[in-house]
């Protein structure tokens, strides 16, 4: 079974923190989608990116694993750092970022294979070498969707349900045992019962991983998340069109019954968004 | 009050039946039939051609037609099977230059360099290749490689005719790889990054996988095109009236009789047993590429499965 290595943070206070993003800003040419973002996402909880649609809180997400490489003309400012080490370093390769921080995304996106095969791509080009059956049960079985799945291991990852799909994609994450999850709304294209079931997945993985989690349901984000971002978005002088910032970041508790800011207030209260 | 109802609803009851001389319905039902007649009319050729060649050429397959040489002029004993063994030979050759390279350039088209200007040149030189006439192409391959004798001081060869079939399969091939890459959807993509695939291994494990069908169709079709050209053969593979010694390399590196050139030069003799054999010769082309475009078909579907 591989271990990855537990990057050593440089300062003693960094040991909490998963990820630190340091005046981050990020633009689609000369676009700024979203700008100045600092916020210290804490190790081994849940974080939720609230916010109107454009405010770039997926922009944020995408970035924190280099998912943003793929976009022609997207570039960033400023630094993440993880562990101690600036993601956008010279010398950084975008594939080992992704291998520490994996990513589930909006829509289910199983390869076209089967569920077993799905589970063990990610593990097998990662290196893994141990047993892989128990890898793939242990995986599922975090997901949450080992008892859907079990008697039908070598059927295609499309013959499952959306919500299942989803969870198949969660324990393919889970599977090549990365440090941090990012879930892009992960349940919006998903049922209650789904979303329910996914919620309760992530109460799970929580105990063992570091969580960001976008979200256009507030009620979801009180429901899994520890702590809270809020983003808005506002039009600038001169500018064609709005760009992103972030708002406040603080425990869940506070954003949603105590926010220092008037917008947090008003977003979370129903009043615009 | 459900009486006035009802007996409102009768009185103003719509009329909705057909009315086959309305304008509306007499022009409908006109265009109908030009469209059926000029549907008649483009399937016609199709059926004329194949069924005149299935009756001139068919009759004449017999074993003699398959496993023996064509006869000297003015003998009447003899059949084709060289010129079988050659098309499958430099058929062959054209898709072991043309699929590897066609297929790696459509890759690069549709994953690394969507947009680039290069990709964008690369594209419309493609489109231009397709439409080059095929003689052009056996024109190019003939001043470039024939006449230079580079291959290793041959002039016209089974190697020579495969690479100007192959500069026709080109085109084919790169634009259904690119297509057909391009319809793969940029969620599978995401997901292979997203668990720390390289591009490499994105492709290689996950995108050309799920592209299988298209290329392999567009393959296959490819093949199917260039097995039945005979421009650019003429003067790069030649014609022989032996066997190719194909135990050696020597082989494809000498002039190679094929059907289409036989056809060619048989239907123009005049001796009535080397017209017998272009038909039959025909015939049996017709059938190999109507075999081919069968197996495309066939390989689609079982990929869909």
């Amino acid at each position: 079974m591989t271990t990855f290595q537990q990057p050593q943070a440089t300062e003693s206070h960094n040991t909490d923190v998963a990820l630190s993003l340091q005046n981050v800003t990020i633009s689609y040419g000369n676009f700024e989608a979203v700008k100045n973002v600092y916020c210290e996402i804490p190790r081994g909880k849940v974080t939720a990116f609230i916010g109107p649609s454009g405010c770039g809180k997926s922009t944020v997400l995408r970035s924190l694993n280099r998912m943003n490489d793929l976009i022609e003309g997207c570039s960033l400012k400023g630094s993440i750092l993880f562990g101690g080490v600036d993601l956008y370093g010279p010398k950084i390769d975008p594939v080992e970022v992704r291998r520490r921080i994996g990513m589930v995304f909006q829509q289910p996106n199983p390869f076209p294979k089967s569920i077993y095969e799905n589970i063990a791509f990610g593990a097998r080009i990662n290196g893994y070498t141990g047993d892989m059956d128990e890898l793939v049960e242990r995986s599922l079985r975090k997901a949450a969707v080992w008892d859907e799945c079990k008697d039908k291991l070598n059927e295609s990852g499309y013959s499952l349900s959306g919500g299942q799909q989803q969870r198949l994609c969660i324990a393919r994450t889970i599977a090549i045992q990365p440090e941090v999850i990012l879930m892009d709304e992960p349940c919006s294209a998903l049922d209650p019962i789904s979303t329910l079931k996914i919620e309760e997945t992530m109460h799970e993985l929580k105990k063992s991983f570091t969580i960001v989690i976008v979200t256009h349901n507030m009620q979801q984000a009180v429901r899994v998340s520890d702590m809270t971002a809020f983003y808005n978005a506002e039009a600038v002088e001169g500018g064609t069109g709005k760009v992103g910032y972030l708002v406040e970041f603080n425990d869940t508790d506070k954003i949603f019954n105590a926010p220092q800011q008037q917008a947090t207030q008003d977003y979370v209260s129903g009043r615009f968004g | 009050m459900t009486q006035t109802l009802t007996h409102n609803q009768a009185e103003s009851a719509p009329d909705l039946s057909y009315k086959p001389f309305q304008r509306r319905n007499i022009s409908s039902g006109a265009l109908s039939f030009l469209a059926a007649l000029f549907a008649v009319i483009a399937v016609l050729p199709l059926i004329l051609v194949l069924g005149y060649v299935l009756v001139q050429g068919g009759s004449k397959i017999s074993l003699a037609l398959l496993t023996q040489l064509p006869p000297p002029p003015g003998l009447e004993e003899g059949g084709i099977a060289n010129a079988i063994v050659g098309t499958l030979v430099v058929t062959a050759v054209a898709g072991l230059i043309a699929v590897p390279v066609g297929v790696g350039g459509g890759v690069f088209l549709a994953e690394y360099s969507r947009s680039g200007w290069f990709a964008q040149f690369i594209r419309f030189g493609t489109n231009v290749l397709a439409g080059v006439p095929s003689i052009i192409a056996g024109v190019f391959i003939y001043g470039t490689i024939v006449t230079s004798r580079i291959l290793f001081g041959n002039a016209y060869s089974a190697v020579a005719g495969g690479m100007a079939l192959a500069v026709l399969m080109l085109p084919t091939v790169i634009k259904t790889t690119d297509e057909g890459l391009k319809l793969v959807p940029d969620d599978l993509r995401r997901a292979a990054l997203g668990v720390g695939a390289s591009r490499f291994v994105t492709i290689i494990r996950i995108t050309l996988p799920a592209a299988f069908t298209p290329i392999a169709t567009g393959v296959v079709l490819a093949v199917a095109r260039a097995a039945g050209e005979t421009a650019p053969l003429i003067f790069t593979a030649l014609f022989s009236p032996f066997w190719s010694d194909l135990l050696t390399p020597e082989g494809i590196f000498s002039p190679i009789a094929t059907l289409s050139v036989m056809i060619y030069n048989f239907a123009i003799e005049p001796y009535e047993f080397h017209n017998e054999l272009a038909w039959a010769a025909s015939f049996v082309l017709v059938v190999m590429i109507l075999a081919l475009n069968l197996f495309s078909r066939w390989l689609a579907r079982f990929a869909a499965k």
